[in-house]
């Protein structure tokens, strides 16, 4: 139920749904396989005709390491299992899209997308027309948070009876259809095994995840993979192996939601690192902190750790919270927990193979002094376009208010590959900064010459361009900008950015190598009643390191709506099926909280200024969700003295494990492939990255 | 996008008219107040009437009076009631229900008279046209069967009304005007006998004033049990009226749930077992485990069903317990 069949266009929409109930549709019933259990009890009942078998997607298993000697040297070796339901993303402003064909011949679609430029090649490939005769403007947009990065059914619509019927074609989904959309959450089920030294050192983990997919592959090979990429950047973990499968089910498709792939076992692996803690007498807090990565490590699969904030998180939030103090000490039904995470500040490889710059940027100096900034990033409402404004005024030394941002128009800005993966600032902002510094170069000379300075002391700031020995020595910007262009011609620059090639090496390895990965440490106060269940968090307190904080209201911003989206997730939300339907597709039904269901945050924001990193900065967008659900879960263990391992946490959940009669998650029966076995990396494998494309810090 | 199908609104000035031209047009015609319930129904297709009959004109109807008894007219806003100073300093479980009402915009156009008739829910029928298409409809509207209870020969929908337990619980009468005359009927005997038929009212009389008793004396109170505090229909709701003698044993109690039923429903054998006995814990505990029986949650709404009937004796001993002075045992406020 929900998936698009057939599409009518007409004058309004009364007409258009009285035409859709004249569309008559042969189905051919098959059985509603909706969990993982029933859609691998029914391979016959395959819902795809690809995948390796029956309703299995896709399936991994690489080991990184001997895990079974690592088991064998542990003096602990601890197992859980955790469930994960799947949720969605729930934006304010359902999708909606528009086609026009021109006069021209030439097609414009605009629509409520994150990634005009995937929409660009889909509608070209789908259409069978050149990618030169189709524009894709991406919207202003009311909330994406990764459901609207797949290019979807209704933007083809748009297009292909724009141009039937000659005039332009609106779609606006309903709420119900923007659940059906999808491309949320997947429900995830895991299991992990960790060994442990008496002290707490890991010897070896195994993790695996399964995931219902639902019913299309959206992004969910890189969602499967994800489940299993990030657990090794954080702490010492010296093998590891990792196992996954994705499985196909009726239900809307999953994809990428905020932390795409990664709060899932963030959580499991939380609580876990708390359950072993506990078996071992070791203290949570130090045991994070001393197992902690160092700068430059490398993971067991071979991931590149660059700058890392993780102690200064944990150690700051605790400090900040009073965590230690407070844990196991506050009194009956009240507790605190503690979590830590890391995230991708944008992926290392583009969807599509190409060897092209995953983002772009172009400069259009005007003699007035004004200048225009082109780049196909997407403004979700994250703040992308002011932080291209930043970056440019920030190198030429005028106001971001003289700038003038252009986005999202596959026609007028160069590719940037979408608001994905947290890539955003990092990659645009690396793009911007070497675009102003090359459209920067001309007016400097000019000004030099003018002024009668070497140009290696100039600067530029306050929309004025002077001596740094002797700032009365100046003239402005705009009168630099005249005499450039006098001298070498009208002003324009470009800027690109691809990130540094990953230093690993086996099939598969395109997923979790980042330029620099984002650190997190949160922990929540929440008060629980013994009689209802019901779980109210009062306090939280969340680090991030941010690399460096561009503009410190957006980046707490950021980090206080993924908390407020992590405690939806641990607490309430569920897309819950019920006779094939969903059975709640509204937003009075489907329950996620509002500003009234928040509890206060304090935001602490760590910066490690990152050399890859625009003036140091990484990602903010995703990474502080991820440690909000675990450290629920923690604190509940704290205040009651149960461990709930599945999320959400409902207050039935709450009042069945407190009465013993809570049934734990379980593994759903299925059979891992044949492991792959990744050799170590080559001893004098390039350990240091290859040089950021701008170095960090600006002009002074 | 979801629309409104296409109707035609009067807004006569008298609530007999209104009745006559209801009763003129039959099933074709409705009644609309504040709307918050009618218009997101009527965006579903649940209902499709072609007239509809606006009461925000009648004279006299939104006002709120208060001699011995209160008078609530049908269409003041749940907002003035929740703020009115004499409804709060009086017949205080009134002015918390009606502030306990969905979110403060759908409290200002939401009226008390709406609230009374509000429609009974089920989460297989709050659901969209095609969504009710697809499963095959059921019993409430163009289908056959109950989907939550299929052997069951009648409608489960469950009565969500936040206002009518009080109303109940107070002893409140409304009083009904139609074609040719008015009547006033007792609020517990607005309520009809399932989830369909779930008003006693004839579909053309106007509802038009709220009659509280004086209730000075009896210890009150409205508890109402809902995921989110923000916006949320009950999933329980729980009103309790106490009067206590000298000897401060229990004179007369009255004890209503809501959303657990088709109706509204009042514990009657609690109540009996309370005349007599001191309001203490252990009494308190006793009420409540039979209080609780009558309560007949199905999984049509939002929460473990299970859960719902658990809740209903815990919130019952709190709404006691708070009448009675005790700690109710809830969550303490935090301090930040
Ligand atoms: C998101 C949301 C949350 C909500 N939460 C709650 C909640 O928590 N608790 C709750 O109780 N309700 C809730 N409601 C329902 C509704 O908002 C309230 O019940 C409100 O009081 C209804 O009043 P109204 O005037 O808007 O009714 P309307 O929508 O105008 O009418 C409702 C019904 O009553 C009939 N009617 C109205 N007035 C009269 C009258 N004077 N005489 C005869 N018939 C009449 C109408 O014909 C219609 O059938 C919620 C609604 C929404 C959309
Ligand atoms: S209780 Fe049964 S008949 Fe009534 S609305 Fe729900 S499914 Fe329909």
């Amino acid at each position: 139920m929900g998936d698009p069949v057939a599409a009518v266009a007409a004058l309004d929409e009364e007409t258009a749904e009285e035409a859709l109930k004249l569309v008559e549709v042969d189905y051919e019933a098959m059985p509603a396989l909706m969990s993982i259990d029933e859609a691998l009890q029914r391979p016959d009942a395959r819902i795809h005709d690809y995948g390796p078998r029956g309703n299995v997607h896709k399936e991994v298993s690489f080991d990184f390491g001997d895990v079974e000697a690592g088991f064998a040297e542990a003096d602990h070796v601890r197992e859980d299992t955790f469930f994960f339901e799947g949720n969605t993303h729930l934006p304010m402003e359902q999708h909606a899209a528009v086609g026009s064909r021109g006069p021209d011949g030439k097609l414009t679609v605009w629509s409520s997308t994150q990634t005009p430029h995937y929409v660009h090649r889909a509608l070209a490939k789908v259409l069978e027309m050149p990618a030169a005769h189709i524009r894709v403007i991406a919207c202003p947009n009311g909330g994406g948070f990764g459901g609207k990065s797949d290019p979807f059914s209704h933007e083809i619509v748009v297009a292909k009876l724009s141009m039937k019927a000659g005039r332009p074609v609106k779609v606006t989904l309903s709420r119900e259809e923007v659940f059906y959309c999808h491309r949320g959450r997947h429900p995830v089920a895991m299991w992990v095994k960790t060994g442990l030294k008496k002290d707490g050192t890991i010897t070896a983990m195994h993790f695996r995840s399964v995931l219902d997919g639902g019913a299309y592959g959206s992004y969910g090979v890189a969602s499967l993979y994800y489940t299993g990429a990030l657990q090794t950047v954080t702490y010492r973990i010296p093998r590891y192996k990792f196992e996954g499968v994705r499985v196909f089910t009726n239900k809307p498709p999953c994809g990428p939601k905020r932390g795409h792939g990664t709060p899932q076992p963030r959580y499991a692996l939380e609580c876990h690192v708390d359950k072993f803690c506990h078996d071992l007498g070791l203290d949570p807090v130090r045991w994070r902190i001393e197992n902690a990565l160092s700068p430059g490590a490398i993971t067991a699969n071979q991931m590149q750790v660059r700058t890392i904030g993780l102690r200064e998180c944990l150690e700051r939030v605790v400090e900040r919270s009073g965590f230690s103090s407070k844990r196991g000490r506050l009194g009956a039904g009240r507790g605190v927990g503690l979590a830590a995470s890391a995230y991708i500040s944008g992926a290392g490889l583009p969807i599509y193979w190409n060897a092209m710059p995953h983002s772009g940027v172009q400069i259009k100096v005007d003699r007035g002094g004004g200048v225009a900034v082109f780049c196909g990033s997407t403004d979700i409402g994250q703040g992308s376009d002011s932080v291209l404004a930043y970056v440019v005024a920030e190198e030429l030394g005028i106001l971001p208010e003289d700038i003038r941002v252009m986005t999202a128009d596959t026609d007028l800005t160069p590719v940037d590959l979408g608001s994905y993966s947290s890539r955003v600032t990092l990659m645009t902002g690396n793009a911007a900064l070497q675009a102003a510094r090359r459209v920067r170069e001309p007016i400097f000379a000019a000004a030099a010459r003018k002024l009668g300075v070497p140009v290696d002391r100039l600067r530029a700031a306050s929309r004025r361009i002077f001596d740094a020995d002797e700032p009365s020595r100046s003239l402005s910007f705009a009168e630099a900008v005249v005499l450039a262009e006098s001298e070498f011609g009208t002003l324009g620059s470009v800027g690109s950015y691809t990130p540094p090639r990953s230093i690993a090496r086996w099939k598969g390895a395109g997923v979790g190598p980042t330029p620099t990965y984002s650190y997190s440490a949160c922990v929540v106060e929440l008060s629980a009643d013994r009689e209802t269940g019901i779980v109210r968090v009062d306090k939280v307190w969340i680090a991030h390191d941010v690399g460096r904080s561009i503009n410190p209201l957006l980046v707490i911003g950021q980090v206080e709506g993924s908390v407020y989206m992590g405690l939806g997730e641990v607490l309430m939300e569920e897309q819950a099926f019920r006779k094939g339907r969903h059975k709640i597709p509204s937003m009075l039904d489907y329950k996620s909280p509002t500003t009234l269901e928040m509890p206060p945050v304090e935001s602490i924001l760590v910066e490690t200024l990152d050399p890859e990193g625009p003036y140091g900065a990484k990602e903010c967008g995703q990474g502080p969700l991820l440690p909000v659900i675990p450290a629920v879960a923690n604190a509940l263990f704290d205040a009651l003295g149960v461990r709930i391992d599945e999320v959400p946490i409902t207050p039935e959940k709450v009042v069945a494990a407190l009465e013993g009669r809570l049934r734990g998650p379980r593994m759903p029966a299925l059979t891992y492939p044949q492991t792959v076995v990744v050799p170590p990396l080559a001893p004098g494998a390039p350990a240091a990255p290859p040089a950021p494309a701008a170095s960090p810090g600006g002009s002074r | 996008m979801l629309r409104l199908p296409p109707f035609r609104y009067v807004a006569p000035r008298t609530a007999g008219e209104a009745a006559r031209i209801l009763a003129g047009h039959g099933p074709e015609a409705m009644a609309v107040a504040g709307g918050t319930d009618l218009f997101p129904n009527m965006k579903r297709r649940q209902f499709t009437p072609r007239l509809l009959v606006g009461l925000r004109n009648l004279e006299g109807a939104s006002g709120v009076q208060a001699n011995g008894g209160l008078t609530v007219g049908a269409l003041a806003t749940l907002s003035a009631v929740a703020a009115s100073p004499v409804v709060t300093a009086r017949w205080p479980a009134v002015a918390r229900s009606a502030g306990l009402v969905s979110s403060p915009p759908l409290r200002n156009a939401g009226t008390m008279g709406g609230n009374l008739c509000v429609d009974t829910r089920c989460n297989y029928y709050n659901q969209s046209e095609s969504w009710r298409a697809s499963i095959g409809y059921c019993m409430k509207k163009d289908g056959e069967v109950c989907l939550v209870a299929p052997g069951s020969d009648k409608c489960w929908a469950l009565s969500s009304s936040d206002t009518a337990p009080v109303m109940i619980a107070l002893g409140a009468e409304v009083t009904l005007v139609g074609p040719s005359g008015e009547r006033r009927i007792a609020v517990s005997d607005l309520y009809g006998p399932d989830g369909i038929a779930y008003l006693t009212k004839r579909p053309e009389e106007v509802l038009t004033a709220i009659h509280v008793p004086d209730r000075s004396g009896w210890a009150t109170t409205y508890r109402k049990v809902r995921r989110r505090g923000s916006i949320d229909f009950p999933v329980l709701g729980v009103a309790v009226a106490v009067r206590r003698g000298a000897s401060r044993q229990v004179e007369e109690a009255r004890i209503v749930l809501g959303a657990v039923h088709t109706a509204p429903v009042e514990a009657a054998d609690a109540e009996e077992f309370l005349r007599g006995r001191p309001l203490d814990p252990e009494t308190i505990e006793m009420a409540a485990g039979i209080a609780y029986k009558p309560a007949k949650p199905l999984d049509n709404a939002d929460l473990a069903y299970a859960w719902r009937k658990r809740m209903a004796r815990i919130e019952v001993a709190r709404a006691l317990r708070e009448v009675a002075g005790l700690p109710t045992g809830d969550l303490p406020a935090i301090a930040s």
